[in-house]
């Protein structure tokens, strides 16, 4: 997405995925690492959702003067704001996977769950829930098939929205335009 | 070598102190058949049912619900140690309804609107019952009409909420507004839990408290309740 737009290059760091299962941990762990790398940068943005802070997150980015991609996690800004709350409205048991989610569904949902260990746990988390939506950021067939996988063996109807980047794109072209433009 | 491993427990050559010791730890390892099992041979023995489901199952999940909050055990294991629980209660539940267990006070609880988030909500519901409250479980979901509706029906001593999204906690104030609006807020215990919230967040929707974890949950709720009977009845020696 970076390279294509011809835009400054930023230096990217990533925080640990299984951070989202303890979301009171994330926003003390999110200010150290803004502090560790400050220095060396002109501007930091923040490309994660609020993961559960329960607005935690922004209140520390607001006094470290950080800016974030509004939303509450990336499942909305991948898919717009309008269509992901217009979507939770008309059906709330979907669950969603992006690119990232379909690619580790083995690791981070199957045994991050538990499921792998305890199968009969499927119907407690998923009891609930009738459909997996993948909100794609490519357009990948293998990837297409690999969340049809998914949706099966967690006994959910599967629907695909290819919707790129989302938000995230207008957001981040935003952001690469030099302070002071 | 046989095929019995020589270590086999049978559960019914324990003695009391050792079957609820173990059943702590087959809880802990959310075995439900064993539990039941257990369960099954102390009513046999002579328990009441209020016993074995305080001193073998409620104990139990409170040693699990400490790890939990420990971060020595993970969701799926207090869902698996949940379902056991759930096993033993089964076989309770209509014996501690003949038996006369004590009744503490009633609770209508429910996830909220847009949310179906619903493990913690159910250990709050199976911790409470255990800690004999009757307790009315909306499931998930809840728009405002639902609480209401089941506020004017059952009358309960406390109404609980549960968020686990950014999203739908500010519907939790949606609730409590439209109690304010009836005239009824006062008449209820607020309880709110789910990750995401904090005391700073339950103060500012006007709840009653914010409770960390089931047992906290049951803790404030003994607490608020006695003093709200205590503050009723200082009222009435006014009268
Ligand atoms: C398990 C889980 C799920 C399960 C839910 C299964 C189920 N049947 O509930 C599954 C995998 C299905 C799921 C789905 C989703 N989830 Co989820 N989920 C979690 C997770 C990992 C744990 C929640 C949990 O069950 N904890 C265990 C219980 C025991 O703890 P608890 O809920 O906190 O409850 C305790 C206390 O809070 C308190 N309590 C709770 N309720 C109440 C009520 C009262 C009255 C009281 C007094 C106390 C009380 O007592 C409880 C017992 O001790 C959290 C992360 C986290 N660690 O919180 C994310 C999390 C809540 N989920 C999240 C998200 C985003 C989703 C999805 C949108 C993800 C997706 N890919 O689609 C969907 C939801 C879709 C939808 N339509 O709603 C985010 C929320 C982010 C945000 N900004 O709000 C979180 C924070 C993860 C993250 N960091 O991204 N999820």
């Amino acid at each position: 997405m970076l390279r294509t737009a011809g835009l400054p290059r930023p230096t990217i760091a990533c925080l640990p995925a299984h951070w989202h299962n303890t979301p009171e941990r994330i926003a003390p762990a999110v200010r150290e690492k803004i502090r560790g790398i400050g220095r060396n940068y002109e501007r930091i943005f923040v490309l994660y959702g609020d993961c559960g802070t329960g607005g935690e997150l922004d209140r520390m980015l607001e006094r470290e003067g950080v800016e974030r991609i509004p939303g509450p996690h990336c499942y909305q800004f991948f898919m717009g704001t309008d269509e992901f709350t217009e979507t939770a409205e008309r059906e709330p048991g979907c669950f969603y996977l992006t690119d990232y989610l379909v690619r580790h569904f083995d690791r981070l949902i199957v045994a991050g769950l538990g499921l792998d260990r305890y199968p009969e746990l499927r119907d407690m988390y998923f009891g609930n829930y009738t459909r997996l939506i993948y909100i794609a950021q490519t357009d990948d067939p293998a990837l297409r098939r690999k969340a049809q996988r998914a949706a099966d063996r967690l006994g959910l109807a599967c629907e695909v929205r290819y919707r790129a980047y989302g938000e995230l794109a207008a957001f981040v072209n935003r952001a690469m335009v030099p302070a002071g433009d | 070598m046989s095929d019995e491993p020589e270590d086999e427990i049978v559960l019914s050559e324990l003695d009391d102190g050792e079957l609820v010791q173990q059943m702590h730890d087959d809880l802990y390892d959310g075995l439900r058949d064993e539990i039941e099992e257990a369960v099954h041979i102390l009513l046999e023995r002579g328990w009441t049912p209020y016993r074995v489901l305080t001193e073998a199952l409620v104990e139990g999940m409170r040693i699990v619900g400490i790890d939990f909050r420990d971060g020595i055990l993970f969701v799926p294991e207090v869902l698996m140690a949940a379902n056991a629980m759930k096993g033993g209660m089964a076989i309770l539940r209509p014996l501690l309804a003949e038996t006369g267990a004590p009744q503490v006070g009633k609770m209508v609880i429910g996830t909220v609107k847009g949310d179906i988030h619903d493990i913690g909500k159910n250990l709050v519901s199976m911790m409470m019952e255990g800690a004999g409250f009757d307790v009315i479980d909306l499931g998930i979901n809840n728009p405002v009409e639902s609480y209401i509706d089941a506020l004017a029906e059952h009358q309960p001593d406390i109404l609980g909420m549960s968020a686990l999204l950014t999203t739908t906690m500010p519907y939790m104030k949606v609730v409590i507004d439209a109690l304010k609006e009836k005239g009824i807020r006062d008449n209820y215990i607020v309880l709110v839990g789910g990750a995401p919230l904090n005391e700073a967040f339950a103060e500012s929707i006007g709840a009653d408290a914010y409770c960390r974890d089931a047992a906290v949950a049951v803790e404030t709720a003994k607490e608020l309740i006695a003093e709200r009977r205590r503050s009723n009845s200082a009222a009435m020696n006014v009268a």
